[in-house]
């Protein structure tokens, strides 16, 4: 449960960086995807289509603050887009550092707080730290999504122990790992860890076909989640022979 | 009046941002607007005025990830 909204598809899609509107629409449709991610930018001319294209998506529309860089902008940007989406759903991300493009956590906690106050559901983009995640739960966040690797760089779960500790220490809260995958191996991985769910944009965008990466999203992240569900076997340190022994022929 | 409108300086015969909006042949209902880095909901565009440099966003939907 996403702030009490079940969700059909537990992939996030991205809509910026795509060859043509016509492809991402497509690569939409393809993924599976019932939450899309969006922006907010100075006025342009291809404002209109863009917005055909999310009211014929269907899809539940999640905004982000990306770009933020302070608490103001922040708080300023999720109210233009409350106002523009009808949405009080709102992904929080007030960056830190513009080469890692790491959440500055101090600012988006405050942030996050303002913006639960005002009825905003919040979703921050935060980091695997666990003191920032129940920061922001004591703030009103009641989903957290903590960063695979940096945005944009493909890397998939770069810091796979924190993560699993980070699972282990919000068994109730809703995870979503947000940026950083490259490949639907990485999303299914963060499936089978037990997340609820993975945004990620650039992957299918920059693929040679983004809508049959798209496709494949969709089923890694399926695929990930009954994984999840029929529960994995423990690793083991030594070979254990599937076949039985007993009934076994004496040929030597 | 010259106001910043978008981060670029704008001339503008607007006294409100109601106006500016509709000056400018945007429709009112696909935009949101902010005034000197607050923002300003649809319901106050009209009794909100204009003075000379006077900082105003007005965004759309866009693209993001």
């Amino acid at each position: 449960m996403f702030y009490d909204r079940t969700l059909s598809s537990r992939l996030m899609l991205g809509t910026a960086q795509y060859p043509s509107p016509q492809i991402l629409r497509d690569a939409i449709a393809a993924s599976g995807a019932d939450v899309i991610t969006v922006s907010l930018r100075r006025e342009g001319q291809e404002g209109g289509d863009f917005r055909r294209i999310l009211k014929d998506s269907g899809c539940r529309i999640l905004p982000n603050t990306a770009g933020c860089h302070s608490v103001r902008e922040a708080v300023t940007t999720a109210h233009m887009a409350r106002e523009l989406f009808g949405t009080d759903w709102i992904k929080l991300e007030v960056i830190g550092h513009a080469d890692t493009l790491q959440p500055d956590p101090f600012a988006l906690v405050e942030a996050a707080r303002i913006l639960s106050e005002d009825g905003f559901q919040v979703f921050p983009y935060t980091t695997e730290d666990l003191i920032v995640g129940e920061k922001l739960i004591e703030a009103g966040c009641r989903v957290l999504m903590p960063w695979g690797a940096p945005i944009g760089s493909g890397q998939g779960l770069r810091h796979l122990d924190a993560l699993r500790s980070m699972r282990a220490h919000f068994p109730d809260i809703p995870l979503v790992i947000d940026a950083g995958i490259g490949a639907p191996s990485q999303a299914m991985m963060a499936m089978e860890m037990g997340f609820d769910a993975v945004l990620l944009n650039t992957a299918v965008a920059k693929a040679v076909d983004p809508v049959g990466m798209a496709r494949a999203f969709g089923q890694a992240v399926v695929a990930g989640q009954l994984a999840h569900q029929a529960g994995l076997m423990p690793p083991r340190d030594m070979a254990v022979a599937s076949t039985p022994i007993f009934g076994l022929a004496a040929l030597a | 009046m010259q106001i910043d409108l978008n981060g670029q300086p704008t001339v503008t015969l607007a006294a409100t941002l109601a106006q500016l909006i509709a000056e400018r042949g945007l429709d009112a209902a696909s935009v949101a607007t902010a005034v000197n880095g607050e923002f300003v909901p649809r319901g106050l565009r009209d009794g909100t005025a204009l003075t000379p440099g006077t900082r105003i966003e007005i965004l759309s939907p866009m693209q993001g990830g």
